[in-house]
């Protein structure tokens, strides 16, 4: 490791710092933008306006909002994401367990996905223009055209009503034998997978096919090298950066889809207690939830951008 | 027969186009070519572009760009018919009996690997030594080749070398693992002209002591005269003309080789500057951005009516961005621009309508210095109808008039400029420029893009142009041969100084400063033996110093 | 341009594309029953009075699916004008004009795009109440970061080439440089991205309504059908998987004709018929 690259890491990460910090303000001031305020909601309408004012009192909201800003980060910083207002219980008591699920879900998703979509990228492009190719392009025109839902329901009907092979609710509990918690996800795995797979697979493809169009490919083939050598001793090295950025942006995506699907399959994350208090208008659930999903998305790319600046011959061995 | 290195019998190519909306088909792009060549010899392939050179020049690896395949004839190697080889016969040709040498080193070279591994890679990979003595051959060649620091040169990245130092790389990456036959791809093309003459040097010393046989593909007739035994000249795919180097340098058979062989020989009589000069550049300092290097220091030059300046110098000599100065899209850092008895504002802000229409710009890439969603006749017409005021008959006549004036018929008043050939591009720029009625006219390297013949025909038209329309050319350029042909007066620009400033006569004449010197004897000449005659001249300069 | 030009998979998209607008013009008229009216059990299986048997409160689902391909078609079309005009001018500009003002919006776009949209959707949702001016609004403006981010590379692309240049050099003014060089060079490739948008438009706007947060009853959409009729899917009553099927078609076939559009953009380098 030399100084310009650790330099370009450490710079990557304080932006990456700087912009979750301007995200946490982003989302404080989204929460801002309604006249009335979460006293009002919490009441209702026929509240006295006595009441409201003590509640307003109690809750801080008598503050300028900048105020309040730095008191919720400061208490996010200490790993106090506030209280609900719906129930009044402590968020990160009531997250811990769901944020588990959910990563549990997307990390044996994407321990599926991500594997089978480099595989069938490589197909494609070993198979250019044939019909292995056409077949990977055609669906992924059709797989980014798919509702979460569709295939969510779809899958239900076939697999669970139709054949009886897999649960439609995907209950988890606590100390629920991994086996049966793998059952339980097998299905919105499978859906998450079938959404972020064509894509990953394209882009794969992509990313191979343009560095196989380099020179380098063809002084290789001209020095009599056998189509795997190529592959792996001058493709390769090359190949890392671009697919790893496929591979962390579909992560991010699957980040996202996690939302839909839990909401489908009845699955006890993050994304279901997202949705549950969006509708319930509980602010500061909403905002935690916003955050660490924010959080995730960002983080993923600045892995990607990590592993670009270390697999860049140029950065590595500086002139 | 069988003591040829390579025997090519009626070779047919073929290549697979795909035009948009309509179903792919076939399409010959080589034909009825023969050609032999014994061990240790080297045939240059000549042609302009789209001739079929490269394409021929990689048959006898077998390889073909991008859809194109080899259809019919035979190509032997050593004997051997490699077209019914199968592909594991070709991995057997290739980098062991075949290597090649592509025209940008700097694209071939993987980014991943130090040099050293990629240069003796094909040895290694086919077995034909160990390691170390690949790596003891690899450096014995990176001296031969005269590469700085030969024993440790490998332990570098491709980025971290020069591009004339990868293009010698990628030689001694075609010499390690001793092959037959070489094919050298316009190795020297993509360096500037100085770099050219030391790696032509090197690569023909390379040929000659290691005996590789060798195919030398380029467009440069006068470069090819130097390392080829025998010449093919090439046209459209097919052969034109195919003997011994001197035969077709001193005594071309066919028209289109005569024409070759006597490009760039236009003669234009030098005028003398006059006493007040139409356009003066004083004391010009620029960088990019305050805080950057200047990339001009203290440049001054002058120009007279209706006369050519030529500002010649290599990559990164300043003269593009002199350019950029005296348009106003840079304003220097100190100095100031007097054109026609006024001073020119710096920035082009602060420059009128009138003063842009006199000072007219013709640009190196003719394809994309013109809208692609105009037609010829807006692309003409605005500047009259901008400066003018023209519009409907009295324009269309005029446009028309300017197509004629570029020797170009009325049936291209509504095409785009998709539909254009690269020189009909360029003369429609010209025709842009010429319709501001302007009194000076920049042209930036507007010849280098286009083929030699082609080049050739611009040349002739602005100096007619220059004749009938009394405009001034500041012309920059990278190559001595066109500035013979056109300029009045010359500056030569060396990172970013003009280094010598005259009429033409008076630069081209000795006593010479080292730089200029230089310079003029790395313009390759139309002559065998030109190489050598430089190369010794060079060692008994250094020697007499 | 002859229709046996278009390759068969473009035909296709066109004519389902027709197909999808045509249904939800003319709903009222083609339309069996009104939106909201009771006409039988719920969960009825297809019919011949109802082609697509009833949904949960037992009204007619095949006219609810008509005045959804209305809603849903409507909010997202428009949805796609505000992230347009938004973007695409916003982005132009930027690149014409550089400096810190392109600086300013660039940034502030990428800040936008680093939170995921849906869940900048849901944080807004959370206190606006889900109107469709709202929601087209949150739609539009979301989705204006990505239509700018393609309208400035295209533009800025194209602001750097020598005909630009040539322009500016001659003296002309903004509004030729930016309508006259820059606009006609980048419409192509902005079109091809508008069905893309439109696409996205649906299938966001119908997740929104799965999830509660998108249409509101009685309005309803394709989306929402889908959360009305969910509970059937375990009974067996695939009556969800209409609506959801409906959104994956019309997603199909405009991504047809996008995709040809965009083909047909990156073969051709300017000139006749781009």
């Amino acid at each position: 490791m030399n100084t310009i690259v650790v330099k370009l890491i450490a710079q990557r990460l304080a932006l990456g710092i700087l912009l979750l910090l301007a995200v946490s303000v982003l989302i404080f001031a989204g929460t801002q933008i309604l006249p009335g305020d979460v006293a009002q909601s919490i009441l209702g309408q026929s509240a006295t306006p006595e009441a409201l004012a003590n509640l307003r009192r109690e809750m801080g909201l008598n503050d300028p909002a900048w105020q309040r800003y730095l008191s919720w980060l400061g208490g996010l910083l200490q790993g106090d994401l506030g209280t609900a207002l719906s129930n009044g219980q402590d968020i990160a008591d009531s997250l811990g367990g769901r944020v588990a699920n959910t990563f549990f879900l997307a990390f044996w998703t994407a321990v599926v996905a991500v594997p089978l979509a480099i595989l069938l990228g490589l197909v494609a492009v070993r198979y250019q223009n044939r019909w292995p190719d056409k077949v990977i392009s055609g669906s992924t025109l059709t797989a980014i055209s798919l509702p979460e839902f569709f295939i969510g329901y779809l899958l239900i009907y076939l697999f669970a009503v139709k054949l009886g092979w897999l649960p439609s609710v995907s209950t988890v509990y606590d100390g629920m034998p991994f086996i049966d918690r793998m059952r339980a996800i097998a299905l919105p795995g499978a859906t998450l997978t079938l959404i972020i797979l064509a894509h990953m697979m394209r882009m794969t493809r992509a990313a191979i096919l343009n560095v196989m169009q380099s020179a380098y490919i063809e002084t290789a083939e001209l020095k009599g090298l056998g189509g795997l050598k190529i592959i792996w001793r001058h493709a390769f090295p090359n190949s890392v950066a671009p697919v790893v950025n496929v591979v962390m942006l579909n992560l991010a995506f699957l980040v996202v889809g996690v939302v839909v699907v839990e909401v489908i399959f009845v699955y006890p994350g993050m994304g279901q207690y997202l949705i549950d208090h969006v509708a319930k208008r509980d602010v500061p659930v909403v905002q935690a939830c916003g955050l660490i999903f924010a959080a995730v998305y960002i983080g993923l790319n600045i892995v990607a951008d990590v592993v670009s600046i270390l697999s860049n011959p140029r950065l590595r061995h500086p002139k | 027969m069988a003591d040829n290195l390579l025997d090519i019998h009626n070779l047919k190519i073929e290549a697979t186009v795909r035009p948009p909306g309509e179903k792919p088909r076939d399409i010959t792009i080589v034909e009825d070519i023969n050609l032999s060549l014994e061990k240790g010899k080297v045939l240059g392939l000549i042609g302009e572009s789209g001739a079929g050179k490269s394409t021929i020049g990689l048959s006898p690896a077998g390889y073909g760009r991008g859809g194109v395949r080899i259809t019919g004839g035979e190509v032997r190697v050593n004997g051997r018919d490699i077209l019914q080889s199968g592909a594991r016969g070709l991995r057997q040709l290739r980098g062991k009996e075949v290597c090649y040498v592509a025209q940008s080193a700097a694209a071939a070279f993987n980014p991943a690997h130090r040099l050293m591994d990629q240069v003796i890679e094909t040895t290694l990979e086919h077995k034909l030594a160990t390691r170390e003595e690949a790596e003891a051959r690899a450096v014995a060649l990176f001296r031969t080749l005269g590469l700085p620091d030969p024993e440790h040169f490998g332990d570098r990245y491709p980025h971290q070398v020069s591009g004339g130092q990868l293009q010698r790389a990628m030689t001694a990456m075609a010499l390690c693992p001793q092959p037959d036959l070489i094919i050298f791809d316009e190795p020297t093309t993509a360096l500037d002209v100085t770099t050219q003459i030391d790696v032509l040097a090197a690569i023909k010393d390379a040929i000659r002591e290691t005996g590789v046989g060798a195919l030398y593909i380029t467009h440069d007739l006068a470069v090819v005269a130097q390392i080829a035994d025998e010449i093919m000249v090439l046209r459209d795919g097919a052969m034109v003309e195919y003997g011994e180097t001197r035969q077709i340098i001193e005594s071309p058979q066919q028209p289109y080789t005569q024409a070759l062989v006597s490009v760039r020989s236009i003669q234009h009589r030098q005028q003398t500057p006059a006493e007040s000069p139409l356009l003066s550049a004083r004391n010009i300092t620029a960088a990019y951005a305050t805080g950057l290097p200047d990339v001009l220091s203290d440049v001054s030059i002058g120009l007279s009516e209706g006369q050519t300046l030529a500002v010649v110098g290599e990559s990164g000599s300043g003269k593009s961005t002199l350019a950029r100065v005296i348009t106003g899209l840079l304003p220097p850092r100190e100095g100031d621009i007097e054109f026609d008895g006024r001073t020119l504002s710096a920035a082009l802000k602060g420059r009128s309508k009138e003063d842009r229409r006199q000072l007219q710009m013709i640009y190196q890439m003719a394809d994309v210095a013109m809208n692609p969603r105009h037609t010829v006749a807006t692309i003409i017409g605005r500047p009259l109808t901008f400066y003018f005021g023209l519009r409907g008959e009295a324009r269309r006549k005029r446009v028309l008039e300017l197509l004629d004036e570029i020797e170009m018929g009325p049936e291209f008043y509504d095409r785009y400029p998709a539909e254009l050939s690269g020189g009909q591009k360029q003369r429609v720029c010209i025709a842009r420029a010429l319709a501001a009625e302007p009194k000076l006219i920049i042209c930036d390297e507007v010849t280098s893009a286009l083929d030699p013949l082609v080049a050739d025909g611009i040349l002739k038209l602005l100096l007619r142009l220059q004749q009938t329309e009394k405009v001034a050319y500041l012309f920059i350029t990278h190559d001595l041969a066109t500035v013979k042909a056109i300029a009045d007066s010359i500056a030569v620009m060396y990172q970013g100084r003009v280094v010598r400033y005259g009429t033409k006569s008076e630069v081209l004449t000795p006593p010479f400063d080292d730089y200029t010197d230089l310079l003029l004897s790395s313009v390759p000449q139309m002559k065998v033996g030109w190489l050598e005659e430089a190369i010794d001249s060079r060692r008994m300069a250094s020697q007499g110093h | 341009m002859k229709l046996r030009n278009i390759p068969v998979t473009a035909l296709i998209g066109l004519a389902l594309t027709t197909f999808f607008v045509i249904a939800a013009v003319f709903a009222p008229w083609i339309a069996p029953y009104s939106m909201s009216e009771t006409v039988g059990e719920m969960w009825a299986s297809s019919s011949a009075t109802h082609l697509m048997g009833t949904d949960n409160l037992g009204r007619d689902l095949f006219s609810r699916m008509l005045f959804g391909a209305r809603t849903t078609m409507m909010i997202a079309s428009l949805a796609t004008v505000v992230a347009f005009t938004l973007g695409s001018v916003l982005g132009i500009l930027a690149a014409v004009l550089g400096g810190w003002v392109d600086q300013l919006m660039s940034r502030g776009i990428d800040l936008l795009m680093s939170i995921p949209t849906l869940i900048f959707a849901l944080v807004v949702l959370s206190v606006m109440p889900s109107t469709i001016t709202v929601l087209i609004l949150v739609m539009g403006i979301l989705d204006s970061t990505r239509v700018y981010r393609l309208a400035r590379a295209v533009a800025v692309d194209i602001n750097v080439q020598d005909f630009v240049e040539a322009a500016r050099l001659r003296g002309e003014g903004r509004a030729w440089i930016v309508f006259r060089e820059v606009l006609p060079n980048a419409l192509s490739p902005l079109v091809a991205e508008l069905g893309l948008r439109f696409i996205f438009a649906v299938l966001f706007l119908s997740s929104l309504s799965f999830l509660g947060l998108g249409v509101q009853p009685p309005e309803a959409d394709w989306g929402s059908m889908v959360r009305e009729n969910r509970q059937g899917i375990v009974f067996g009553v695939p009556a969800a998987l209409i609506p959801a099927a409906a959104i994956a078609l019309l997603a199909i076939s405009v991504n047809l004709v996008a995709d040809w559009i965009l083909r047909r953009t990156t073969d051709l380098k300017g000139g006749r018929g781009g």
